[in-house]
């Protein structure tokens, strides 16, 4: 593999890499710090990808961004209301909302199940032709997926030290404590899932602006490979301040796109991602607790091959 | 004050399990007042506790405090007026945050957008440094290092740390080691006397129910047997409480860990 090749194996990982990553911050809000494992993050991801594309197809390509957030959050809303005000258990709401989004989805695309935007302005051709002629011009999508996410980064920083920031990772901590010090988990669940849900949109209209076309299966599987990008960052960066760990949740999901594309170098067929994000979050969750199952194990084969008197 | 009147709840109504938590229950707190209440296992101590900061809504009956009419309120608006210990020291803090985080949440001061001053930071630390227990060193570090009873200690703090018009004490001492239950107990009773708290307190020891506070309340089925404060109290002994409760409930008390607390 010649240098160049590496290289653009080392892009386009980085560029996937930091778009996904935005839905893996989004997670690193919900899953991490509110603890609700949100399952409407796929048709989430796609609804941001689908009203981005349809802003963009409309001549507005800046305005594509705020419009998935909006879309994003007002999905996250629901989600939050079925679980908070409705008594639906938190990952069945997700399920309902994932699968009426797919519905809307449809509709948002005017009937349609793919959209092209070949031909059309994105946010990526903008900064394309803004950077005409500079040094970056190359890297104009690295660049735009950059800015993104440390903007996000910095928010979230910002955020999560403010009273409700800290109330929301209360709610994900201890509920009873939040209730004592005079807020509703009720609404920082809401105000959570409102921020977490406006990332994950926004993190589907820059992918489907970079690969000028969205299909209904774009965010197929995304909750599990942002999943594996989260504790594969947590594996590196999993302790310290909130800062560190959202800059791990980013360099997990660079990790996993880079063994991803080398895989995919490796004649791995393009069809395994989902596959290997699974396997990758079964290991992640598993092994801790087997680790942890092991020294019982370990005794009862001794017990049954009768050494355990025998050490007495 | 505190005015509780004709309060009832029935857990699992209409079922064969159905259970008169509390019934017809009525009680007045005057300020400042520092009220022990014992009882049986399944008296109703903590159920009322629950009633009175609104774990549940009773099924009859009005809770006031001062003016407000709180019967129908959720819990998390009462809690505003209403601190809470529990007898698990686990309860009543975040172990993922640090003790700063924690103290800041509970202080709730600045708004939704507030942050961590400086000046907050400041007092904390002051205030830490009186429980005695070297946490002011620690402010950054997670809740979920601390032990029970720097835990509890810590609670108490972010319970009292906006002084409430009534705290709650549910046997929140009960679960941790003599040494640590002693220091905790002594905390509270600063903290308490300082701000001139009204207090509820739940406790299994009946010495410390004599000792402590100012009135003491016994508790069966779901109901107030004996109610005693002043000069009657004083000269109380832990065999007298033992007969009243014979003579009120018409049955001899009977709860092991309720004995061995007698020393």
């Amino acid at each position: 593999m010649s240098l160049s090749a590496v290289l653009t194996l080392g892009q386009t990982a980085l560029e996937l890499g930091l778009i996904s990553s935005l839905t893996v911050l989004a997670l690193f809000l919900s899953y991490s710090m509110l603890n609700v494992c949100d399952l409407s993050t796929d048709g989430c991801f796609t609804l941001g990808a689908t009203v981005g594309a349809v802003v963009a197809i409309a001549g507005h390509p800046w305005l594509s961004i705020p419009a998935a957030m909006l879309a994003g959050m007002l999905s996250g809303m629901i989600t939050a209301l079925l679980q908070t005000r409705m008594g639906i258990d938190s990952l069945l709401s997700g399920i309902i909302v994932n699968t009426g989004l797919y519905s809307i989805n449809i509709a948002v695309m005017g009937n349609a199940s793919i959209l092209n935007m070949n031909k059309t302005e994105t946010v990526f051709t903008r900064t394309k032709d803004f950077l005409a002629g500079t040094a970056l011009s190359g890297q104009y999508k690295t660049l735009v997926a950059l800015i993104a996410v440390a903007l996000v980064i910095l928010f979230l920083s910002l955020f999560l030290r403010t009273r409700l920031g800290l109330a929301i990772r209360a709610t994900g901590n201890n509920p009873d404590m939040v209730r004592s010090s005079s807020i509703n988990p009720a609404f920082t669940t809401i105000v959570g899932l409102c921020i977490s849900n406006a990332f994950t949109g926004l993190s589907g209209c820059l992918l489907a602006q970079s690969q000028k076309s969205v299909n209904i299966d774009i965010g197929t599987g995304m909750v599990t490979i942002a999943l594996a990008s989260l504790l594969i960052g947590n594996a590196f960066l999993g302790k310290g301040k909130i800062p560190v760990r959202a800059v791990g949740a980013v360099l997990g999901a660079f990790l996993f796109r880079l063994v991803y594309t080398i895989a995919l170098r490796f004649n791995m067929p393009a069809f395994m991602l989902k596959l290997v994000s699974s396997v990758i979050v079964i290991i992640a969750i598993a092994g801790p607790y087997l680790k942890g199952q092991m020294p019982l194990l370990k005794r009862r084969m001794a017990h049954r091959r009768g050494e355990e008197e025998s050490e007495c | 004050m505190l005015r509780i009147s004709h309060i009832s709840k029935t857990f699992n109504p209409g079922t064969v399990n159905a259970k008169k938590a509390l019934d017809d229950l009525s009680l007045t707190v005057q300020d400042g007042e520092f009220v022990t209440i014992i009882g049986a296992n399944g008296a109703g101590k903590s159920t009322l506790f629950n009633a009175i900061s609104g774990s549940f809504i009773t099924d009859s009956g009005r809770i006031l405090l001062d003016e407000l009419d709180m019967t129908l309120l959720p819990e998390y608006k009462r809690a505003k007026q209403i601190g809470r210990l529990f007898q698990d020291p686990m309860r009543g803090s975040a172990p993922g945050m640090s003790i700063e985080e924690n103290l800041a949440l509970a202080a709730g001061r600045g708004g939704w957008l507030g942050r961590l001053s400086k000046a907050d930071r400041e007092q904390f630390r002051a205030q830490l440094g009186l429980l005695g227990m070297g946490l002011e060193d620690r402010m950054q570090q997670p809740v979920g290092l601390l032990s029970g009873g720097q835990r509890q200690a810590l609670t108490l703090m972010m319970a009292t740390i906006n002084p409430p018009k009534l705290l709650l004490l549910d046997e929140h001492t009960a679960a941790l080691d003599p040494a640590s239950a002693e220091k905790v107990l002594a905390i509270t009773r600063q903290i308490v006397e300082e701000n001139r708290l009204t207090c509820l307190m739940v406790t299994h020891n009946m010495q410390s129910a004599l000792d402590l506070g100012s009135r003491t309340i016994m508790m069966d089925r779901g109901r107030i047997i004996f109610d005693v404060a002043g000069k009657e109290r004083e000269g109380l002994t832990i065999q007298d409480l033992l007969g009243q409760f014979k003579l009120a409930a018409g049955k001899v008390l009977d709860n092991d860990r309720m004995l061995l607390g007698v020393e």
